[in-house]
């Protein structure tokens, strides 16, 4: 028995009894659960199984304690209304917020962060994590970690490219639907139903073998079909927004549908469609990186995730992890994206009431 | 007529005019778009003579709907066209490997929706306490992660402690049902499972969550009617027509996320066959497989339709 497998029963015993003690019992819960699964694993798999436990329990105490202090210092920076909004953030909000904003500062100012260039060759074939880089080198000796800061750019701009298209489509129509309604509602309609019936991935497969290979029209494609999903939403939105006496009013008024559209229904759908906008870009992410690992998405030597991870799978069986930093990156990214999301999406849900 | 019967009937005709509609659009909407088929079938040697002659060989010159209805009328006596590439019939690859793939997803499937329907019940009977938690963290961290990146993973980790190192996976010879053969595509089945699981699991929680929240749950608890007898007199009859639809729903999405699987462990399966299509715009084999693909989809959301109906106790008691 070292004295590290000592220390940790020590510590999680003790923890489970304070816990005991203030009768907190989820605490309790988490803890216990741990204790008695580190018994079964440790006699399965030895001290390994303590460390991977002991370390992925100081990563989720460090990310939980970098939420609380950021959270605490948007609070304390921003104004006013916006710093009564940050408060009713949960703590992985406040994580995924941090993140996603460290993501971006890297992405637009990857010149400076990145060690070396995007495409320079710089060392052997894979070679190990450390040392001058930080994350080894790919498949063709490129250092790792420059392409993944310069890949964080292509990626996200060019997912964020198709999303705010996507919604921009998306929304127009939808509104456009929702306020004429009679034919132009049904036509809309109709088609969004016939286009929601083919599977994305298909229907940019089908479509990108016809087109020629270019980045605006792989933007515009993944544009195209995902603006069906908005749609769907922002007419499920407006419809019930139609009906009411402001509308009406406005109507009355003798107000455009311009007007109708930006002014009246637009105000009282943001929350929900910022929620949504942040879905539409993990979905364009996610969609890009697939598209990109099937080798029909962004073209290398320039870098983007999907296709980092497509580049480095051979080293895998050979258990170089090359393809799994960018891997991560985008399940880290979406991951962040998500938690956000959630409690966007909870904020509106409890506006509403209802049991339960 | 029975209500029930005139709604299946409807449902049933709705699926088949989308199939036809997607055809079309699959076929003359994508010839309409910019870029001319030959020329970018052709590539570097595209000169305009080799255009020309590849359009009158391939038969491009007649018009888009004259090709349409023949397209069409092939499809529906089973006759896929010829392959662009290689000239050869589409028919022999596309039900060979439509029938691996099939394999694939049908063995995933089996694993995929005992667990994921027992798992969503879990989370309901632990609402809102640490198992209901643990769950939902889980879930959503899987539903955040590419499908290659968990393939990958999962590579990554049996290389790690089993030590296998010896490429991609050995594909059954024929796709039978027999414990030899699952365990061969063992690890792109447990890959198509984790992807699907996540999914499937959150909508289940959230159907079954829909029906235990609703007023008549609640009436048969206040007035002191036991767990056990609400679960099986109140909500499970109701709960059935969800889960059905739920099921069926993720069933089609893991026809499509099988493309992606069957390019990380190189199955020989119609995913392999589409995209290496797309690669060299094969057009005849892209059409195929993605009518295919789409085909296979509509009706595995109509059959989750037809389920939720038929499994709809209201609708089978019309008033």
């Amino acid at each position: 028995m070292s004295v590290f497998v000592f220390g940790y029963f020590f510590m999680l015993l003790a923890g489970s009894s304070l816990a005991v003690y203030y009768k907190r019992n989820e605490v309790l819960g988490v803890l216990f659960t741990v204790t008695l699964l580190s018994m079964l694993f440790g006699i399965l798999w030895g001290t390994v199984a303590f460390w991977t436990i002991a370390i992925i329990a100081i990563g989720l105490i460090a990310a939980g304690a970098l939420g609380y202090c950021f959270r605490a210092y948007m609070v304390m920076i921003l104004p006013e209304y916006a710093s009564r909004f940050m408060k009713s953030a949960p703590l992985t909000a406040s994580f995924g917020l941090l993140v996603i904003i460290v993501m971006i500062v890297l992405a637009v100012f990857a010149d400076l962060v990145a060690p070396f260039g995007e495409r320079e060759i710089v060392g052997d074939v894979w070679e190990p994590a450390g040392g001058a880089y930080l994350l080894g080198t790919d498949n063709l000796g490129r250092d790792m970690f420059s392409r993944l800061v310069y890949g964080a750019q292509t990626t996200m701009a060019v997912a964020l490219a198709a999303g705010v298209l996507s919604f921009s489509i998306g929304m127009l129509l939808s509104f456009t639907a929702a306020v004429s309604g009679g034919w132009i509602d049904q036509v809309l309609s109709r088609f969004n139903d016939l286009l929601l019936a083919i599977p994305t991935l298909i229907f940019a497969l089908v479509v990108l073998a016809a087109l020629p290979q270019n980045i605006f029209i792989l933007i515009g494609v993944m544009a195209v079909i995902d603006q069906t999903r908005v749609f769907r939403l922002g007419r499920a939105l407006a419809i019930d927004i139609v009906v009411q006496d402001f509308v009406e009013a406005a109507r009355l008024r003798g107000e455009g549908w311009f007007w109708i559209i930006f002014r009246e229904i637009l105000p009282n759908v943001l929350t929900p469609l910022i929620a949504e906008f942040g879905l539409r870009f993990v979905f364009a992410i996610l969609f890009l990186s697939s598209l990109s690992f099937l080798g029909l998405g962004i073209q290398p030597p320039e870098a983007d995730w999907g296709g980092m991870v497509k580049d480095n799978k051979d080293g895998i069986i050979f258990l170089v992890p090359a393809a799994l930093y960018p891997g991560a990156a985008i399940a880290i990214l979406a991951v962040c994206v998500n938690m956000v999301v959630d409690w966007l999406l909870n904020r509106t849900a409890s506006l509403k009431g209802g049991r339960g | 007529m029975n209500p029930v019967v005139t709604l299946l009937l409807q449902r049933i005709g709705i699926g088949f005019v989308l199939i036809l509609a997607i055809s079309f659009l699959l076929f003359v909407g994508v010839e309409m778009l910019p870029g001319d088929f030959a020329r970018n079938f052709l590539g570097q040697s595209a000169t305009p003579e080799a255009v020309a002659n590849i359009r009158r060989e391939l038969g491009l010159d007649a018009p888009l709907l004259t090709r349409y209805l023949g397209w069409l009328g092939g499809l529906l006596t089973g006759d896929f066209g010829h392959s662009w590439a290689n000239k050869a019939s589409v028919n022999l690859q596309l039900f060979k490997r439509l029938s691996n793939t099939l394999f694939l997803a049908t063995t995933a499937a089996f694993f995929a929706v005992p667990i994921s329907v027992g798992l969503g019940m879990v989370a309901v009977f632990f609402r809102n306490k640490l198992p209901d938690h643990v769950i939902n963290i889980l879930s959503l961290a899987a539903i955040s992660m590419p499908e290659f990146f968990i393939g990958y993973l999962i590579i990554f980790f049996f290389a790690l402690v089993l030590g296998i190192g010896d490429g991609p996976p050995i594909i059954p010879s024929s796709p039978t049902w027999s414990f030899e053969n699952v365990q061969l595509i063992f690890l792109p089945v447990l890959t198509l499972v984790v992807v699907v699981l996540a999914a499937m699991m959150r909508m289940t929680r959230a159907a079954i969550l829909n029906i235990m929240e609703s007023a008549y749950i609640e009436t048969a608890e206040l007035k002191g009617v036991n767990m056990m007898t609400i679960i099986r007199k109140h909500a499970a009859p109701n709960a059935i027509s969800p889960i059905i639809n739920v099921v069926a729903l993720n069933l089609a999405y893991l026809v499509v996320g099988v493309i992606v699987v069957e390019v990380i462990f190189a199955y020989p399966g119609m995913g392999q066959y589409f995209v290496d299509a797309v690669r060299v715009r094969d057009m005849p084999v892209v059409q195929a497989c993605g009518v295919v693909f789409a085909g296979v989809y509509i009706i595995l959301n109509m059959l989750a339709d037809v389920g939720a109906i038929l499994a709809n106790p209201r609708l089978m008691h019309p008033k």
